[in-house]
Formats: structure tokens, C-alpha cells, sequence
């Protein structure tokens, strides 16, 4: 992963953090795969939505980035950039979203509803908040097991912050007193509702306190920033301190999903701070310090092409599910499967 | 020595907690001395420091945290204080435990005890029969124990199936029902129980309306009229063969449910009757079940708001004269 970074990263100059130019490298593929997810959408060959993460990289990058095995993630929609950087394979999102009978949801789930809970990545469910709990029972199975040094990190938008799963979530978090952090992105809308539909308090980050959490808050438009508080938060929370919240402010640069064409975003709001790209700012940041130059930034984009390519044809190639040979059991003691007549 | 059907149900989490290190019980109150609403982990969380705990008001969170340890390989017993509360939770029962399995392959084993029923002058938000409703959804084992001996064995085997089970125990039995001792066997989760032998009519019900109806059979008996008592046991999955066994011997079919009316147990048992076992009906099927409103609190209400001895009677000779 790291190969065009190293290679074309200049030695005189410093990143501002060490993991700045994987994390940028992660986001760029990200922007790419779902570019590519998205026009794949348009031409009618992803059954279902699609939903990206455009804008919302560097925080989700940082989600992934400073977690180890062992830990536990339970992304959400936007997340692609945190999966990657938490390890799940391009095959396996291009195998969800085409379905692909191959793909860790073999056809039974799709899009961003996939995981892999056996290396740590929990398999979201649509209803937001539910996740949050579930992370809470690993980490505390975790304790019981005496395992030690792990930590738990959820992802959460600015709606899904309002619905009483999560607050149930969140404080049991802080009774069991169990290393999780809450990520939460405020990207301005939660679907086509704007922040003054949805909450009330001036900043969401002023609910930790209530819950008993350490909080935080960064630009999500700036990934050194989000490096920065997002390890810095992981590492509280592997050390022992209270569950940590980060809030993260962005603008939701895309559709709800592929499908929406979000008229409901202002003018105004486009012209406010947190709009900008993430992306391109890093990208900027990147060439304006010499981080990397123009020729090993164009290298890193073909490889990424590549990659993608690669994964979506592979998936394309591969059988789709077939309803005769699926083995319509809901449970896994077999034996006790309801015989309907 | 004698047990009651509460006793039993903490038996059986002595033995579980004593014999699998993967179990611990969370719930509501159910730790220290105060032991839970109705006692079942009385003692418990002495006897087995931090494998009892106590949770905050949070069924969503309770259930979530125990699905998540669940996927961890530890053996939640999720205690809910009602059986009527767990609606808050249904979100995480349904959609989260009950499609763990099917769709990431990873067995999502927690043990939910729903304590549950009417008894008097408990009111519409402490006396819910729900079993229909976890049934109704896929992934999960659903399980009404109607007796002291199924309390024990059925709790036990519960907590060792892989999947979700909801452990339907009946708040009306926990101290009406007492065995002299613990039982030495156990019939298998699945297989329902004939309870009674007849040859004139077949009663099929579960948790506590088995002893309504046996004692409405006693009362037939009198007269020459000899009722069969099937106990479901478990609603989910459904012993559809014992039921149609039972219905070949009578012809005659009486469901019997403490739920409300509008489809569940009592609906689904006749569905299959019906289409399975349509040339083994004499007359057609009947069912009884709760009044469709919610259930009242005074006892003169309640005691009409549900099946009783009175009105299954009633049904029994209607189905009888067909
Ligand atoms: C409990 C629940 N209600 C409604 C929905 C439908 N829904 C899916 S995403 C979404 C908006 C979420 O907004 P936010 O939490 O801000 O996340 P964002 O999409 O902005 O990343 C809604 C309403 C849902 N998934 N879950
Ligand atoms: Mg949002």
C-alpha cells in the first residue's frame, strides 16, 4: 500500500504526522473505487444503493488507521476509507456491491450493509445507533476473557446521533467502563435534514460530559488534524481513560446515496469552512510542501486505477447467487430450524 | 423438598453459571443482594462475583451488548425485567441477533428470559404473552416452559443452543407450580409433550394455559369425555408432527394461547393443521385466545380478558357438537 508513498516522498521535508501519506494514499483510493461504484450505479450494474463517503475521507481514513488486531470496528456508511485502512479488501466491497457469491455477504447483504466480525469489522445493520451497543458486548466479552490492550471504535453521523439506541449505547459504554470511541461526523445533513432539524445543543462534542466521555473536536477537512485527535483519542482509550468522543465537522459532498441529487444543500453552506474537499486539500497540502511531486502523485493514481479495475473486474467475472442452491436457514443449529410445511 | 418453577429457573442459572465460564447474567437489578424484580438471580451475583451485573435502563443496550459478547464466544442470560419491556429492544432481537447468523455466519448465541404474563392487577404494560411476535421473525428459537421440570432443562439447553433464544417463562407459574425435585431428564427443545391422553378432542397449547386446559380436561373427564393436552413447549421451532399425531387420534382441534388473537401461536398451529392434516379434522379447528385490547388491570377484567376454564369449556363443547 505504502509503495508510490514512500517512493515518491520527498526526504527533506516532514509530513506533519507519520501516517499522513497512507492515510492519503487510502483516501485517494477511496475517492477512486467510489467513483467508480458510482458510475457502475449509473449504468445500471449495482443492484440496490450506493453510498459514498465523498468528503468525509480523512476523518474515516483516521477511524481505520491507528487500530490493530485484535480491536473491534463497526463503520458505517461513509467509511469506506476507514475500511480500507482497517484492512478489508477492494474485492470485498466490489464482491458486495456487484454480488458476488464470493463476497463475504455472499448476496444475502449488500453495499456498505458487509463485514468480516472474525478479523474485528462488525456487519452493520441499517438502523443507526445499533452498533454501538454491540461494540460495548465485545469489549466487555473481551475483559472477561482477559485479553488486554484492545480498544473498540464506532462510527456515527450527526442524525444517527439522535436516535435512542445510540444514547442507550453510549452510556452503557461508560457504565462498563469498557475502551471504546465514538466517532462522530457532523456532515451537515442526515439525509436531507439540516443540523437544526436534529439536535438541539450547540455542539454535539458538549454531550461527552454528560455521558462521562473525554471529547474532542477537529476539522474533518483536515486530515492532519484527524490523525492527530483520532490517535490521539484511540490511544486514551486503549490507556484506560473513559469512552472518548470525536466530532468531526464536514459537508457530505455527495447524494445521500447515488440516487439522491441533494437540491436541498444550500449555497451558504457550501461556502462555509467545513465544505471543503478533504481530498483535495490534502492533495494540495501535499504538493505545496513537496511531500510528493506531480510525476509520483500521477504514478500513485495509475497504480489506484489499477487496483480498482482489477477488483471490479474480478468481482464482474464471478457467479452471482443462485435462489435453488441457497440454503434458506436463518439459524446455525440446524436441527432446530422450524419445518414449515 | 419441593421446587417452584422460579426456583427452577435459578437452579438453572446456578448450574449454568457453576458449569460454563462463557455464561454471565445481565439484567436490570438482578445483582446484589436485591437478587431481580422476582428473585430468579437471588444469591447469583454472591456466588459468582462479575458474572451477575447489573445494567442501566437500556433493553436496546442490553441486548446489544450481549449480542456483541455473544459474537465474542461468551453465553449471555439477557434478563428483562418484563417481558412487555423487551419491545424496546426489539430493534436489536429482531434485526440484529436474528439475522447475525444468516448473514455473516457468525452464531449469535444469547439466552433472552422473558418474564412474562398476565397475573392480577398487573395492566396492559406487565402482562405480555409476546412469543407470537419473536416467532414471527427468522433466526430465532422461541420458548414457553410450562412446567417446573421444563424451566430447568429448557433454560439450561437454551444457553446451549448457538442461536438467539427467547425463554418465555411464565410470571403466573413462578410460584403457583412446584415439583418435588429437580428432573433427572429432559425431553429435547423441539419436541412437544402430550400432557394428558384423549381420544375426543385435542387441546394444543403452551406456557401457562397447559393448566387451564388440564384442568378443563379433568373436568370432561367426569362426563365420559376424554380430552387430549398437547404442550408446545417450544413455539419456535414448532412440533407440527406430534400436534398432527394428536389430531389423528381426536380429529378434534382446540388451540388455546394467552396472546392476543390476531395471528400467532394459536393461528399458525391451525394453519398447519389444516394444510397438513386437513383429512384428519372431524370439525373444523378452533382457537381461543386473549380479547384484542390491551389487558386490563382489575381482576374481574383480566380474569375475561384471557382464557379461562369457563371459556375454553365453552369452546370445547362447540367443537365437540359439531
Ligand atoms: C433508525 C433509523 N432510522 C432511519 C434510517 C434511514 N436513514 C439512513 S441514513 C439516514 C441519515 C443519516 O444521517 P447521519 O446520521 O447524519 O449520517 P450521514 O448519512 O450524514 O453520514 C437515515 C435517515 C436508518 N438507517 N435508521
Ligand atoms: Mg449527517
Amino acid at each position: 500500500m505504502l509503495q508510490t508513498a514512500e517512493r515518491g516522498a520527498s526526504k527533506s521535508k516532514k509530513a506533519p504526522h507519520k501516517k499522513y501519506l497512507e492515510a492519503f494514499r487510502i483516501m485517494l483510493q477511496t475517492r477512486v473505487f467510489e467513483e467508480k461504484l458510482a458510475s457502475l450505479y449509473r449504468g445500471g450494474m449495482i443492484t440496490g444503493g450506493v453510498y459514498l463517503g465523498k468528503g468525509q475521507e480523512a476523518v474515516s481514513v483516521a477511524c481505520g488507521l491507528f487500530l490493530q488486531k485484535g480491536d473491534v470496528f463497526a463503520p458505517l456508511i461513509r467509511d469506506q476509507a476507514g475500511r480500507s485502512a482497517f484492512g478489508e479488501p477492494l474485492l470485498d466491497v466490489a464482491r458486495t456491491y456487484l454480488g458476488s457469491r464470493q463476497g463475504p455477504m455472499r448476496g444475502r447483504d449488500g453495499n456498505i450493509h458487509r463485514g468480516c466480525p472474525k478479523a474485528g469489522q462488525l456487519a452493520m445493520i441499517s438502523h443507526l445507533g445499533a452498533m454501538i451497543s454491540v461494540v460495548v458486548g465485545k469489549l466487555l466479552a473481551k475483559r472477561m476473557k482477559g485479553e488486554k490492550g484492545f480498544v473498540g471504535l464506532t462510527t456515527i453521523g450527526e442524525g444517527g446521533m439522535q436516535t435512542g439506541a445510540t444514547h442507550e449505547g453510549m452510556n452503557i459504554a461508560a457504565v462498563e467502563r469498557v475502551p471504546l470511541v465514538v466517532v462522530a461526523t457532523n456532515n451537515h445533513y442526515a439525509y436531507s435534514t439540516p443540523n437544526d432539524r436534529q439536535f438541539g445543543c450547540a455542539d454535539l462534542v458538549d454531550r461527552a460530559k454528560g455521558y462521562g466521555y473525554e471529547g474532542s473536536s477537529v476539522d474533518g477537512t483536515d486530515l492532519a488534524a484527524c490523525l492527530e485527535v483520532i490517535s490521539a483519542a484511540v490511544k486514551r482509550a486503549r490507556a484506560g481513560r473513559p469512552p472518548q468522543l470525536v466530532v468531526a465537522s464536514t459537508l457530505r459532498l455527495a447524494g445521500h446515496g447515488e440516487h439522491d441529487d441533494a437540491s436541498y444543500v444550500t449555497d451558504d453552506i457550501r461556502r462555509e469552512p467545513f465544505a471543503q474537499d478533504a481530498l483535495q486539500r490534502t492533495e494540495q497540502f501535499i504538493l505545496e510542501q513537496e511531500l510528493m511531486d506531480r510525476e509520483a502523485l500521477q504514478q500513485m493514481r495509475v497504480e489506484i486505477a489499477a487496483e480498482v479495475d482489477e477488483a471490479v473486474a474480478t468481482a464482474q467475472q464471478e457467479d452471482t447467487p443462485v435462489g435453488s442452491e441457497e440454503d434458506w436457514c436463518a439459524i446455525s443449529t440446524r436441527e432446530l430450524a422450524d419445518q414449515i410445511p | 423438598m419441593s421446587v417452584t418453577y422460579l426456583e427452577a429457573i435459578r437452579e438453572a442459572q446456578t448450574y449454568l453459571l457453576r458449569e460454563d465460564k462463557r455464561v454471565f447474567i445481565y439484567g436490570q437489578d438482578i445483582a446484589g443482594k436485591f437478587g431481580g424484580a422476582f428473585k430468579a438471580t437471588k444469591g447469583l451475583a454472591e456466588q459468582f462475583p462479575g458474572r451477575v451485573l447489573n445494567t442501566p435502563i437500556s433493553e436496546d443496550a442490553m441486548v446489544g451488548t450481549a449480542i456483541g459478547a455473544a459474537m465474542e464466544g461468551m453465553r449471555p442470560i439477557v434478563e428483562m425485567q418484563f417481558a412487555d419491556f423487551s419491545s424496546i429492544a426489539l430493534n436489536q432481537i429482531l434485526n440484529n441477533a436474528g439475522t447475525q447468523y444468516w448473514r455473516t455466519q457468525v452464531p449469535c448465541p444469547i439466552t433472552i428470559r422473558l418474564p412474562s404474563g398476565g397475573t392480577k392487577g398487573s395492566g396492559p404494560f406487565h402482562s405480555q404473552s409476546m412469543e407470537g411476535i419473536y416467532s414471527h421473525y427468522p433466526g430465532l428459537v422461541v420458548l414457553t416452559p410450562a412446567t417446573v421440570e421444563d424451566a430447568y432443562t429448557m433454560l439450561i439447553d437454551a444457553v446451549a443452543i448457538d442461536d438467539p433464544v427467547i425463554y418465555c417463562e411464565h410470571k403466573y407459574l413462578y410460584y403457583h407450580l412446584k415439583a418435588d425435585a429437580l428432573p433427572k431428564d429432559r425431553l429435547p427443545i423441539g419436541k412437544a409433550r402430550v400432557v394428558r391422553p384423549g381420544r375426543d378432542l385435542s387441546i394444543v397449547t403452551n406456557s401457562a394455559m397447559v393448566h387451564e386446559a388440564l384442568a378443563v380436561a379433568q373436568q370432561f373427564s367426569a362426563d365420559g369425555i376424554e380430552i387430549e393436552v398437547v404442550d408446545l413447549r417450544s413455539v419456535k421451532p414448532l412440533d407440527t408432527d406430534t400436534v398432527l399425531a394428536s389430531v389423528a387420534r381426536t380429529g378434534r382441534l382446540l388451540c388455546v394461547g394467552e396472546a392476543f388473537p390476531w395471528g400467532g401461536v394459536t393461528a399458525e398451529v391451525i394453519a398447519r393443521v389444516t394444510t397438513e392434516g386437513f383429512h384428519l379434522l372431524d370439525a373444523a379447528p378452533a382457537r381461543i385466545n386473549a380479547k384484542d385490547t390491551p389487558i386490563p388491570y382489575h381482576p374481574n377484567l383480566w380474569s375475561e380478558h384471557r382464557p379461562n376454564a369457563k371459556t375454553i369449556a365453552a369452546k370445547v363443547r362447540q367443537v365437540l357438537a359439531e
